[in-house]
């Protein structure tokens, strides 16, 4: 049953990365043009979706809250205000899809900058706490004594910055499968660029790690078998080089993809067992059993699927090219 | 524990879940209004159904968008705060808001996208049945609220074991007589809520002049929903005081400003309470009533708040006050229903223009309502957060600063008032625009006061091309 709700909370983190990655990173790539019709064209990618996306973080919330009680607690508390900033960030570009049509044109730079700022602020702030959580955290007894500013420190702004070069690969990559012509050109060219800074980024971080021994790299050496998602990640990033190469629409997407599941699974296994590494194990944090039954066999067994299943209809709903013509919201 | 980051986090916790309730008290209502609609246009064909679908339609995506980015933040702020309660209740809270997720959140977002941009993608069955599936998302999602916070109210079917609240009954948590009063009570106020907001939107375009079908259909469907559920609503209502009688004695003496037992219990119409006298100024009172509402008997002792030491006494005042703010706009919006209904049967409203301002006038009414009635149900329940069990005052996260407390609340003030701003502003603006008219669909018997075309010029010329 823990095992169960290790696994769905898994899943849900990572098509929370994959989905509201794509739609974070378009909305940071829209700072990048000036052209009010490439803006539109590149919101209507997004616009039918980014809903559903952001829910995956809800679903990844609440089912730490009711699976792994501890863990919610303590992560969210520790990270106060990267969490607040995170969601106000998340406010802000949410309302701008609305409220961007509704606007008239003098005051559309207000939801254009609430859109690109909440969307890099946002995934600014992910990164930052996927970092301080690999650095780790301080603590005494089983509680938090970091401080507010625990989370702070030259390693996890730099997994800020990754994790937004991260989501701009992704949103760009969504873009080249979702547009036509100038959109699309244009993010073609960025993918190269951001590709390389990701690439840079991950280099970076590996030496760093080594460089201060953090515990993390132990696991590696502990565990072999872990190379086989670096490995992955690889054949992938040649995919990734030879669609762009080859001009393709539909495959960039999908590298970066499997990209970032396998930096997501590589780091989800070195924690093993840890929930925060090196503090709470899978096993301290997890709810009663009365609690996990109760999930599985409701929303566990019936409505998850059910969640795919409508989230994949949205998807197939508005699949295909967007229109390249603007206003057509 | 930090005093200040206690009080502080108290007035964000509150601030926040207002301004969030506000928008699904709209938006539920509205969902299933939409549904209506467009289930009439299937039926009939007539073009004014669908013409107020597309109108109510951005409304409601306005609204929608508001109460999702306002709700992701109520997830997560029971741990960012309150990380002692979401620890200890987690097992319990955390699962059900699971279920409001897993069930509402994903149906509500996957088909609100279908809904604003699917209407030419998917066959027209399929769009009536993505609009039924927002409203029933909406409406799941707040049975499982009230499910959550009835547990807060009355706990049951729990154990307590090393300091957490292990569930044990979950038949008893979800399906008691506390929940089943209270989630009607919510589900009600939220339809009363959009159908006051209909028909104030239709007695404004009536008082601006503007005749057509649509502003008929808006006024009457309004006022007729909300002239038969209220009198349900105030049922509800009064089984709702009735588990706060049985349940939460304490609550009950604030709301009823009663500080010594009685017997038989008088009811304190108005009046200020003042805790430090234990005493109410100013105030009139109706012998014998007081036990009447409290256990239907005209011989009750009724409890006092005197019986309960001060530590686990609630503030009274809010409760007091705000309890007797909703009644009475409960019972304002039963006035306003039950004769503006009946003016409209006699085909009299369109020409009593005071009838028709106070109906205009009364869209607030509901939120205000709503809002108050969810004070006395939270307010009178301090000082505890898990009525009986948890003080608030333990629940707070431990090292949560004052600094910190102070920055998030600033920050959450000021993006609120930024989003709340633009966003009542667009919906005016949408409301003063009114429907895109697909046809022309004049009304038997209008009499505007005066020429439309100079009321509202851009009305003037019925748009027959639209969709």
């Amino acid at each position: 049953m823990v095992l169960f709700w290790v696994a769905l909370l898994a899943v849900s983190i990572l098509v929370y990365l994959l989905l509201d990655g794509f739609d974070l990173g378009v909305g940071m790539l829209f700072g990048l043009t000036r052209s009010n019709a490439d803006r539109d064209t590149m919101l209507s990618t997004v616009a039918p979706v980014w809903d559903g996306n952001e829910t995956w973080l809800v679903v990844a919330g609440v089912i730490l809250w009711g699976a792994f009680p501890l863990v919610y607690s303590t992560l969210l508390s520790a990270f106060y205000l990267p969490v607040v900033v995170m969601l106000l960030g998340l406010i802000l570009r949410g309302v701008a899809f609305e409220f961007r049509h509704r606007a008239t044109s003098p005051s559309r730079w207000i939801w254009d900058l609430s859109f690109v700022g909440g969307s890099l602020v946002a995934s600014f702030m992910q990164g930052v706490t996927v970092g301080a959580l690999v650095q780790g955290l301080k603590f005494t007894d089983g509680v938090y004594a970091g401080g507010v500013f625990g989370w702070l420190s030259p390693f996890s702004i730099l997994c800020g910055i990754g994790l937004c070069l991260g989501y701009a690969l992704l949103g760009a990559c969504w873009l080249v499968q979702k547009c036509h012509s100038e959109v699309r050109d244009a993010a073609r060219r960025q993918i190269p660029v951001l590709a390389t800074a990701v690439l840079a980024f991950l280099i970076i971080v590996f030496v760093h790690a080594l460089i201060e021994n953090l515990p993390i790299m132990h696991r590696w050496l502990d565990r072999p078998y872990l190379f086989v998602f670096p490995a992955i990640g690889a054949v992938a990033a040649a995919v990734l080089a030879s669609s762009i190469l080859h001009h393709n629409d539909r495959w960039p997407f999908f590298a970066v993809a499997v990209i970032f599941s396998a930096s997501f699974g590589t780091l989800a296994l070195s924690f093993w067992p840890y929930m925060i590494p090196f503090a709470i194990t899978i096993d301290e944090a997890a709810a009663p059993h009365a609690s996990l039954a109760f999930m599985f066999w409701g929303e566990g067994l019936f409505v998850f699927p059910l969640m795919l299943l409508y989230a994949a209809m949205g998807y197939r709903v508005f699949g295909g090219k967007v229109e390249t013509k603007p206003g057509q919201h | 524990m930090d005093a200040t980051a206690l009080l502080l986090s108290r007035i964000q916790f509150g601030f926040t879940i207002s301004f969030h309730i506000i928008f699904p008290a709209f938006t539920i209502g509205l969902a299933a209004w939409l549904t209506v609609l467009e289930a009439m246009h299937l039926r009939t064909g007539r073009p004014v159904y669908q013409a107020l679908f597309e109108f109510w339609l951005k409304i409601f995506g306005v609204a929608f968008g508001m109460g999702v980015v306002s709700g992701v933040v109520m997830g997560f702020e029971f741990g960012t705060n309150w990380s002692v309660l979401s620890k200890m209740s987690g097992p319990i809270q955390g699962p059900l808001l699971s279920y409001e997720t897993f069930t509402a959140f994903m149906l509500e977002a996957s088909f609100f996208g279908v809904l604003i941009f699917g209407r030419k993608r998917v066959p027209p069955w399929f769009y009536l049945f993505s609009t039924a599936m927002v409203s029933l998302g909406t409406t799941l999602s707040a049975f499982w609220i009230m499910v959550n916070n009835s547990w807060m109210q009355v706990p049951v079917g729990y154990l307590l074991q090393n300091g957490y609240f292990v569930p044990d009954d979950w038949t008893r948590i979800i399906f008691n007589s506390i929940v089943w009063s209270r989630f009607p009570h919510m589900l009600l106020a939220a339809y009363l809520t959009g159908a006051f907001c209909v028909a104030a939107t239709g007695a404004w375009y009536v008082l601006r002049g503007d005749g057509y079908a649509e502003t008929r259909v808006m006024l009457r469907m309004g006022l007729f929903l909300a002239a038969l559920l209220l009198p349900v609503q105030l049922v509800f209502g009064h089984l709702v005081g009735d588990y706060v009688h049985d349940y939460q004695p304490a609550k009950f003496a604030a709301i009823e400003g009663r500080w010594h037992d009685e017997q038989p219990a008088s009811e304190v119409l108005i009046g200020l309470p003042d805790a430090a006298t234990a005493s109410n100024k100013y105030e009139v009172k109706v012998p014998i009533l007081g036990s009447i509402i409290g256990s239907m008997s005209l011989s009750s002792k009724e409890v006092g708040l005197n019986d309960f030491p001060p530590q686990d006494r609630p503030p009274v005042l809010i409760p007091f006050l705000t309890f007797r703010i909703m009644v009475g706009c409960g019972l304002v919006m039963l006035a306003v229903a039950w004769l503006g209904s009946y003016l409209s049967i006699r085909r009299r409203l369109r020409r009593n223009r005071f009838m028709l301002w106070t109906i205009f006038l009364s869209f607030p009414l509901p939120f205000i309502a709503i809002l108050t009635g969810w004070y006395v149900a939270e307010v009178g329940r301090q000082p505890w957060v898990i009525y009986g069990l948890l003080r608030t005052a333990d629940a707070v996260t431990p090292f949560l600063t004052a600094p910190a407390a102070m920055t998030s609340l600033v920050l959450f003030g000021g993006v609120y008032l930024f989003i709340f701003s633009f966003g009542t502003f667009y919906i005016y603006r949408l409301l003063r625009a009114g429907p895109t008219r697909l046809t022309v669909e004049p009304l038997r018997g209008a009499s505007p006061n005066r020429p439309m075309s100079l009321a509202e010029p851009e009305l003037a010329e019925p748009a027959t091309a639209g969709e």
